[in-house]
Parts: C-alpha cells; sequence; structure tokens
C-alpha cells in the first residue's frame, strides 16, 4: 500500500480547473517531486494534501485513510513554505520548539530536540537569533528544522530553494537529499525548475494544466519524454515534427520541414502519413566540419548562427541549409580550445537512427 | 570636495524641511508648557489669574502652596484616581471592542475594506459636542434604552435607574468617542500580518486558539500600544463627557482642570493638576513601553 494515494482529485476556482483528476501514489521513504510549469496546479495540490485545500472531486488516502475530515493541524505531514514562513517574533530556538509545544512535549525534552534538529540543518549556535538576523538559506535551514523536528510522516516542499541564489541552491539541494536519505522521511517536492527536480528525485510527476504528463524516474523522463510538453520542458530538445513517411523494421521516418527525412528508431502502429515528432538531446549529436564522411543515418549540412558558451559545454544554434533549426551540444573538454566553430562555420551535424526518441503526437 | 558639499546640501534639506515643523511644536507646544510650570509656582492672583511675579516689596514670589495643596488634601488624589480608573476602563473596553471588528476589516476582501474603514470613522463628520448630545437623547429617561433596562428591573422588583448622568453614561460615551481610535492602528497592525504565518502555526499543530495567542497577538502588540496610548491619554484629560453626561459624583480630572482656569480662576493651582496629568500620563504610558519591551522583539517586522 503506497503511503500517500491521490485519487482522482480535482479542484476548480470559478470555471478554471487548478488540479484535473490527478492520480498519484507515493511511497514511504520516496523523494517525489511535482514538476512542472508556473500555474499548473502543484501548489493546490500540495495544500490539499497539507488540508489547506478541499479536493472538489476525489481523495486523497494517506495510510490507507481519507483525509478529507482531518484539519490540516491534525495531519501528519509538514510543510515548508516557498517564503520560509517563519515566526518573526520568536528566536530561532522558538520557532524550531514551537511544534514541539502544540504537541505537547514535556518542556524538559524540547531543548534536547531542538538542539538535535538545528544540528541536522548545520545551525548549531543559532537558537537565539531572531528571523531577521539570519540570511536567506539560514531561514531556509530554520523552516526545515521546525519542520522536521516533530519527525512527521511526511515533509511537503514547496519551491524551498526559489529564492536561493544557484551557489547556494546547489549546496541546498545536496543537504536536502542526505537530511531526506537519513531521517527517512518522504518529501513531496515542488518545483518548476527541472534541474532541481532531475538533481534530487527518485521519481518525478510532469504536470501540465492540472494534468500529470509523465510519472517517472528522472532518467526515463530525461530520455523518454512521452509527450512534446515533457520533452520540451525538460532540458533542451530539439523538437521534430512532421508525417510519418515511412513505417519498417523498427524504424520511422519522418518527414519534417527543412530537414526532409529523419530517422528515428521506435516500433509504432502508426501508419505512413499520421503526425507524429521526433526529441532529440543536444548532446546527442554530432557536429563536424564536414570533413570526416562517416556515414550516419541522419546527416544535415549548415551554418553556425550562433552559440552560446557555457563554460564547460558550448551550445551551437546551426541553421541547415533547408531551413531547419538544430541545437547542437559540444563539451569543451579539449584543453586549450574553448570554441570549435564560429557564427557562420560551415558544419554537417549528424546522429544516429537510436539518439532520437519518438513521440506519437 | 564635491561629496561634502553634496553632504552639506543635505543636511541643508533636511533642515529645510524639519525646520518648519520643530519650530511650530517649540513654539506652540514647549513655550506654553514652560509657561504652565512657571505659573505653577506662582501664587493666584486677587480677582483670579497670577499675582505679579514680584510682590510690593520686590521679591520675587515663586512657592510650592499649590503643590502642597495637591498632595495633602485627599479630595484631589481621589478625583485622579477615579479619573485614571475611568481612563483605564475606556482602554480596557476599546480594546476588547476594536480587536475583533479591526480583525474582521484586515481579513474582508480588499474593496469593502475602505468602505469598513469608512465607517468607523465616519463619526468624525459631525460635531463632538452634537454627538455628545446625541447620547443625552439615547440615554435620557423617556428614551427606549432606559425604559428597557427599567422595565427588566420593575420585574425583579428593583427600582428604576436614571441611565443619563450617571458613571455608566460617561464611560459608555468615553468608549463611544475613543474607539476609531483603538481600531485604526490596530487595523494598521492586523493588515500587515502575513497570511503564511497563520498557516505555517496550523500546518505545525497550532489550534485556532494557540494561533491567535501565539502569533497573531503578539505580532499586533505595537498596534495594541499605539491604540492604547491613543485612547488611554486623551480619555484622562477628557472634561466634556463627564461635564455633560456625568453626575455629580463623576467630576474627573479634566473637570477640575477646566474648573481652576475658567471658574475658580485659580492658575496656579490648574497649573499644577495639569502637570500631574502630564507627568502620569508619560510615566504609565513610559512604564507600559518599558514593561512590554521584550514583547515586541521582532514584531515590528511582520511576515519577516
Ligand atoms: N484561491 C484561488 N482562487 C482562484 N484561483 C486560484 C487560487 N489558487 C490558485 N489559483 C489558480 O490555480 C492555478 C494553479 O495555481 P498554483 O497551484 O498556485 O500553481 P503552481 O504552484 O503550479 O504555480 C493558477 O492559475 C492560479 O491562478
Ligand atoms: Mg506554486
Amino acid at each position: 500500500m503506497p503511503l500517500l494515494d491521490i485519487r482522482n482529485v480535482t479542484r476548480r476556482f470559478g470555471d478554471f480547473t487548478a488540479v484535473d483528476g490527478v492520480s498519484l501514489a507515493i511511497e514511504a521513504g520516496e523523494f517525489f517531486t511535482l514538476l512542472g510549469p508556473s500555474g499548473c496546479g502543484k501548489t493546490t495540490l500540495l495544500r490539499m494534501i497539507a488540508g489547506f485545500d478541499l479536493p472538489d472531486a476525489g481523495q486523497i488516502l494517506l495510510d490507507g485513510v481519507d483525509l478529507a475530515a482531518t484539519p490540516p493541524e491534525r495531519r501528519p505531514v509538514r510543510t515548508v513554505f516557498q517564503s520560509y514562513a517563519l515566526f518573526p517574533h520568536m528566536t530561532v530556538h522558538g520557532n524550531v520548539a514551537f511544534p514541539l509545544q502544540m504537541a505537547g512535549t514535556p518542556a524538559r525534552d524540547i531543548p534536547g530536540k531542538v538542539a538535535a534538529a538545528l544540528e541536522d540543518v548545520r545551525l548549531t549556535g543559532f537558537d537565539r537569533r531572531y528571523p531577521h538576523e539570519l540570511s536567506g538559506g539560514q531561514k531556509q535551514r530554520v523552516a526545515i528544522a521546525r519542520a522536521l523536528v516533530t519527525h512527521p510522516t511526511m515533509l511537503l516542499l514547496d519551491e524551498p530553494l526559489a529564492a536561493l541564489d544557484a551557489k547556494l541552491r546547489e549546496e541546498l539541494q545536496i543537504e536536502l537529499i542526505h537530511l531526506q536519505r537519513e531521517a527517512g522521511i518522504t518529501f513531496v517536492y515542488v518545483t518548476h525548475d527541472q534541474t532541481e527536480a532531475l538533481a534530487l528525485s527518485h521519481r518525478i510527476a510532469v504536470m501540465n494544466k492540472g494534468k500529470v504528463e509523465q510519472l517517472d524516474e528522472p532518467s526515463v523522463i530525461y530520455r523518454f519524454p512521452r509527450s512534446r510538453f515533457v520533452a520540451d520542458f525538460i532540458g533542451q530538445c530539439n523538437l521534430f515534427s512532421g508525417p510519418i513517411r515511412a513505417n519498417a523494421a523498427g524504424a520511422v521516418t519522418l518527414d519534417v520541414e527543412g530537414l526532409g527525412a529523419v530517422k528515428v528508431a521506435a516500433q509504432t502502429a502508426l501508419a505512413a502519413g499520421a503526425p507524429a515528432s521526433i526529441a532529440l538531446r543536444p548532446e546527442q549529436i554530432r557536429i563536424g566540419a564536414g570533413d570526416a564522411a562517416a556515414p550516419a543515418d541522419n546527416r544535415y549540412e549548415g551554418t553556425v548562427a550562433d552559440l552560446l558558451y557555457m563554460g564547460d559545454v558550448t551550445v551551437y544554434r546551426v541553421n541547415t541549409a533547408g531551413g531547419a533549426r538544430v541545437e547542437a551540444l559540444l563539451a569543451n573538454s579539449q584543453t586549450g580550445r574553448a570554441k570549435f566553430f564560429e557564427p557562420g562555420d560551415r558544419v554537417v551535424v549528424d546522429w544516429p537512427a537510436a539518439a532520437g526518441h519518438f513521440i506519437e503526437d | 570636495m564635491a561629496a561634502d558639499a553634496r553632504r552639506h546640501e543635505a543636511a541643508r534639506a533636511r533642515w529645510l524641511v524639519s525646520g518648519p515643523p520643530l519650530l511650530y511644536l517649540l513654539v506652540f507646544f514647549a513655550a506654553p508648557t514652560l509657561i504652565m510650570v512657571l505659573a505653577s509656582f506662582r501664587s493666584p492672583g486677587e480677582f483670579g489669574g497670577l499675582a505679579p511675579l514680584r510682590d510690593d516689596t520686590g521679591a520675587l514670589d515663586l512657592n510650592v502652596d499649590a503643590y502642597v495643596r495637591f498632595f495633602t488634601e485627599t479630595v484631589y488624589a481621589q478625583v485622579f484616581v477615579k479619573s485614571l480608573v475611568f481612563a483605564l476602563v475606556t482602554t480596557l473596553v476599546c480594546l476588547a471592542l476594536a480587536y475583533p471588528l479591526a480583525a474582521l476589516i484586515a481579513r474582508s476582501p480588499k474593496k469593502s475594506r475602505d468602505i469598513l474603514l469608512l465607517l468607523v470613522i465616519l463619526p468624525f463628520w459631525s460635531n463632538f459636542l452634537i454627538r455628545i448630545y446625541a447620547w443625552m437623547i439615547l440615554l435620557g429617561p423617556n428614551a427606549a434604552l432606559a425604559r428597557a433596562v427599567n422595565g427588566v428591573l420593575g420585574w425583579f422588583g428593583a427600582g428604576p435607574v436614571p441611565l443619563l448622568f450617571s458613571s455608566f453614561a460617561v464611560l459608555v460615551c468615553l468608549v463611544y468617542v475613543h474607539l476609531p481610535f483603538m481600531v485604526l492602528p490596530l487595523y494598521a497592525n492586523l493588515e500587515k500580518h502575513d497570511p503564511a504565518l497563520l498557516d505555517a502555526a496550523q500546518d505545525l499543530g497550532a489550534s485556532a486558539w494557540q494561533r491567535f495567542w501565539r502569533i497573531t497577538f503578539p505580532l499586533s502588540l505595537p498596534g495594541v500600544y499605539a491604540g492604547a496610548a491613543l485612547v488611554f491619554i486623551p480619555a484622562l484629560g477628557i472634561f466634556a463627557i463627564p461635564d455633560l453626561l456625568g453626575g455629580p459624583d463623576d467630576t474627573l480630572i479634566g473637570n477640575l482642570i477646566k474648573q481652576q482656569f475658567l471658574e475658580t480662576r485659580d492658575w496656579p493651582f490648574g497649573s499644577v493638576l495639569s502637570i500631574v496629568l502630564t507627568v502620569s500620563a508619560l510615566a504609565l504610558v513610559g512604564l507600559a513601553a518599558w514593561l512590554g519591551r521584550g514583547a515586541t522583539r521582532g514584531a515590528e517586522r511582520v511576515g519577516a
């Protein structure tokens, strides 16, 4: 039995459906992420799990028990809010002690538990500070300590790192992974940042317009996106669309405008003429000067339109002779060379049929 | 140096802006206060007002007779204590009535808030005295209220009581007049509260009462103090309400002061009463601020 069972949950605001028939089963001990663009209903779903909002239809079961009649203060789940929501008139100690006091923990046990929770988030010695005397990262750590101090069954985190700068965010991501593993508490994590979702999660539910588009492990979501939306939302992706020209022996060929025939390894029942797409990650594409005439399933000539130098890698945007745009990524691992091509260079891009991922439209 | 010149410029601009109000306070507050302090040490004139500063022999006529009178005749201390009690009761009743009202306004939709606030300050649109006279009618012996109260009392065999010209009438009107001064600062404070804090508290296991007592109330203390000061200080010195609605026993310190200046024309003693009033109001507000100094720590940063 899953720890949290969300069955066909729908929530409407007026005639707008914010969460639309979502079903999810989250296992105990899992680091589960709800990923999707802003406005897709992630917070609404999280608030229904916490109890601040109730579904218009469907059920939310925790350990097999329907939560509908349980108010937020009696649910064994804790929320870490994006705005931290620390109590400004209480010290760090007061904030972390608060849920213990609410739970009726004997006063003599409280200091020890607070100290242990603060140690877990590496904030020992900050007890007597007030929230306004802390940095953003420290506030977030206090919020996490406060949520974990009573050892809840489940922790809900709503974009907890969104307000922090990139370096601190990475540091806290690693700490979150450790915390989750050591505490063994189920995390339901909400983010719109796909790299964060891929880095942290055991499983990801990609949401779009109130619906779950795909639920899988990060590597599967990245490599085998089920829809154009998922392919586009997760990482950089070339999306080639067009009618099927041929479908035989595990290989499908599409007629793509600007490229011509594009071949991809796939099994599909779709007949010729049906619209379909191919998702192709930039790092799967080989880009060369055109001298090495190695035969490839897909090979196109073009010119470099522009490039994005990102330090470790460079992204080249190539305009093909037919007018299509292909994004290719090259690692800058060769010493002494930062960029292989300049805008205007004539290049050849190619990739094997197995590199792409076939998506039925 | 250009930077120095800029700094001088900024300093001058500051003085230009803050100069006029400072001057105004100096002339119209500090100067009268000084005159009053001086007057409290002088002798009353034969026909009211003040006796000449130098007597016939040319010696300075300064004494503490008026102070001695205040501290030796217990009747003044009694009036003073009564005034303190009235002001305190008014403040507490205002707080109890204003808190739910301010919270209601702060939580209502943005559109209706302005209308509700307008209703709170609506009484200010009519004259203060007219509003007190209105209470004379409302509490009068022939008004529905007095009849209803006395009707109920009659059932229990108790004699009819007059509502008007009583401490009750004074208190009712004191509360009525000062209520907006409690509502407005409380509303200004409560309106700033971050609703996420209450969500967080609830999420962490706090019941409705615990959420109020541990989060909302402590965070609202700056508003409570501001409102209490705005009600307590004017209520302490008020004279019009007890004059018009009170009975013979409802003389308050404000009435005493008014009497000294307008009727008895004993300016030195009136000055002493005024000074005692000002000093005790300052002392009480200072004491409250000192007692509450820890309680509002961090509360100024509502929603930090
Ligand atoms: N209380 C509400 N009333 C009306 N609309 C709401 C309310 N809460 C959320 N919405 C709408 O529901 C949609 C989903 O919101 P939300 O769950 O906050 O998205 P996300 O967290 O994924 O960015 C948004 O379009 C938002 O405007
Ligand atoms: Mg959100």
